[in-house]
């Protein structure tokens, strides 16, 4: 691992800029599919596995990508709770960003359902055809997804706690590049 | 300090350039600049105020600012309204919006939870076979099921309501679904009824009439006087109304024909699209429910169990249990967001090939009870139509099968050291 710089690389912020809307807009979708009746829900089912396996695909690269880059080292003076709560709240959004997709993909195997991408393209099943593992990962994905949504939020008061009140520069690490010349 | 803010470029990858508007007369000369009507002196103003902004809202810049509780009020703003919106969209804000949960809140509170049954069509028993196409269908689909050949098929036959206890004589309908498995892994499911077309239209209509039609406590059954004011106010019922009226119940699910009810969109090879709905016409001669059938409150089993220890007799190879799947191809104009009205009569028929039933089994161990028939589930080549009933369908079909797994998941944690 190279020597953590003080910015991300531009690689990393466009991962996690481009996810950041991703997974905002799926647990919007997932939370209001399940709910509304009207022909949205139809629109929002279709949006929400393609969405979720690009999302997948998308955190297989941005893990690879922190593991050679690693992160910018927080500020010397942040209380240790502080970094505490920075760290678990970090490895909390990389298990649940990848934990999401897959359960959700074994959720649909376990239910028997056809996971379709688009049109006649879709994706084999991961699990057996059981619906006790079903109703499991059917919970585990709704109570997995208001996780993610909480952390996402403690996440952005976290970065605005930064930017607003401590004014350390942790948010500008991720919102532009190293100063040039 | 006058002009100060300008120090600072609104160049994000060069704070300290200055700005070229000098400092001694800055907010002057940006009032100078809006007014001159100049290209440069007006990127001049946008760079300056633009550069102010940064200067305001940069977390790098040391200067007095607003103060510290109104900076965590607003990042208490910000995350609270973030939070606001997924409450919204959730529904928790809004408990009287129709939502799919809502619907079937509704069945349970009509008629109990029956633990472990779909919350409508509880009552139904599960049937395995296939259907052997003809080849007809690809005029109207490119669906692999259309192809000729034989998709194996999981079936279910129903009777609507949520009682999986209920005499087959409390209610004239009953319902036929239909899973597809194609050979590419693709699925097609369909739920079907036996009268071609709904009673309501729309998914408020629907909720409305389980409304009224909820049991009174003191008889067990709906009041009539509500669900009559129910009929009375939406006047679509209409044609399910007389169509029951006129159709006296069917004496077994095998001589019953069953009716997509909802139009879907069928795309052809070469991408033309048709409004189609299906029905599964049965070979064997329709006969009215007996009187001696009525004193059976499970005469639908029964006969079907008949039927299929007489079909298996008289030749193992041979099911009598067969329907041949006709497709409706609607007219340009039909309408297909109407479940409560069918198209006129002359319209295009296709058979697209048999079903053949060749076992039955109770829904308890039957393939059929781990399956959901959201009629939403369509291979490539078929697709939902604009009727506003298939979207609450597939979404209260939904919560139905989350909570009857649920209980299903209990129970065999509960019962776990007992299963063989």
């Amino acid at each position: 691992m190279k020597q953590p710089s003080q910015h991300f690389s531009a690689l990393q912020r466009l991962l996690h800029w481009s996810m950041a809307v991703l997974i905002v807009t799926m647990l919007f979708v997932g939370v209001g599919m399940v709910s509304t009746v009207s022909r949205l829900h139809d629109t929002l089912i279709a949006l929400h596995r393609p969405l979720g396996i690009a999302l997948l695909a998308l955190v297989i690269v941005r893990i690879a990508a922190r593991l050679k880059r690693g992160a910018p080292r927080l500020p010397a003076d942040l209380p240790a709770w502080q970094r505490a709560g920075a760290h678990a709240s970090h490895l909390a959004l990389y298990a649940l960003m990848i934990a999401m997709p897959l359960i959700g993909w074994s959720m649909l195997s376990a239910g028997g359902y056809p996971i379709v991408l688009y049109g006649g393209v879709h994706l084999p099943p991961i699990a057996p055809h059981d619906v006790t593992l079903y109703a499991w990962l059917r919970a585990a994905h709704t109570w997995l997804a208001l996780a993610l949504y909480a952390t996402v939020l403690l996440h952005l008061g976290a970065a605005l706690f930064h930017a607003l009140i401590r004014r350390d520069g942790v948010l500008a690490s991720m919102a532009r590049g190293e100063a040039r010349g | 300090m006058p002009g100060r803010d300008c120090a600072i470029s609104f160049r994000p990858w060069n704070r300290t350039q200055p700005c070229v508007v000098d400092a001694s007369n800055g907010p002057q000369a940006i009032d100078w600049i809006v007014h001159a009507h100049t290209r440069t002196l007006y990127a001049f103003a946008f760079e300056c105020i633009a550069a102010r902004a940064l200067v305001h809202w940069s977390p790098a810049v040391n200067r007095a600012s607003i103060c510290v509780p109104c900076r965590l009020a607003a990042i208490a703003a910000v995350v609270g309204c973030a939070g606001a919106a997924f409450a919204w969209t959730a529904g928790w804000l809004t408990p009287k919006r129709l939502d799919a949960p809502h619907i079937i809140d509704t069945f349970e509170s009509n008629y109990g939870v029956h633990t472990g049954y779909r919350r409508n069509h509880a009552k139904g028993l599960c049937v395995e076979g296939w259907f052997e196409s003809n080849g007809n269908g690809a005029r109207v689909s490119r669906a692999a099921v259309f192809a000729p050949g034989r998709t194996p098929v999981i079936g279910r036959f129903a009777i609507p309501g949520s009682n999986p206890a209920a005499p087959d004589a409390s209610t004239p309908v009953r319902s036929m679904a239909l899973l597809f498995q194609l050979q590419d892994g693709e699925q097609w499911r369909t739920g079907m009824n036996s009268v071609p077309v709904f009673v309501v239209r729309t998914p408020e209509q629907f909720y409305s009439q389980l409304v009224a039609s909820k049991p009174d406590p003191a008889t067990g059954k709906p009041a009539a006087a509500k669900l009559d004011a129910f009929f009375q106010t939406n006047p679509e019922t209409l044609p399910f109304r007389n169509w029951v009226k006129a159709h006296p119940p069917s004496s077994s699910f095998a001589n019953t024909a069953f009716y997509s009810v909802n139009a879907f969109i069928a795309t052809d090879a070469a991408g033309n699209q048709r409004a189609v709905r299906w029905q599964t016409v049965p070979e064997t001669a329709y006969a009215p429910e007996t009187p001696a059938q009525k004193a059976d409150p499970n005469f639908l089993a029964d006969d079907f169990a008949a039927r299929f220890a007489a079909g298996s007799a008289a030749s193992p190879a041979v099911s009598p249990l067969r329907w041949h799947l006709v497709l409706t191809v609607a007219a340009p104009g039909d309408p297909t967001n109407d479940a409560t009205q069918q198209w006129p009569a002359d319209r295009e028929q296709i058979d697209a090939g048999t079903l053949v039933l060749q076992r039955a089994e109770p829904q308890g161990n039957g393939m059929c009870r781990d399956v959901n028939y959201d009629p939403t589930i369509l291979p490539d080549g078929l697709k939902p139509s604009d009727d506003p009933l298939l979207a609450a369908r597939s979404a209260a079909y939904a919560v139905s099968f989350n909570r009857r797994t649920r209980e299903e998941a209990k129970l065999a944690q509960t019962h776990g050291d007992a299963q063989p």
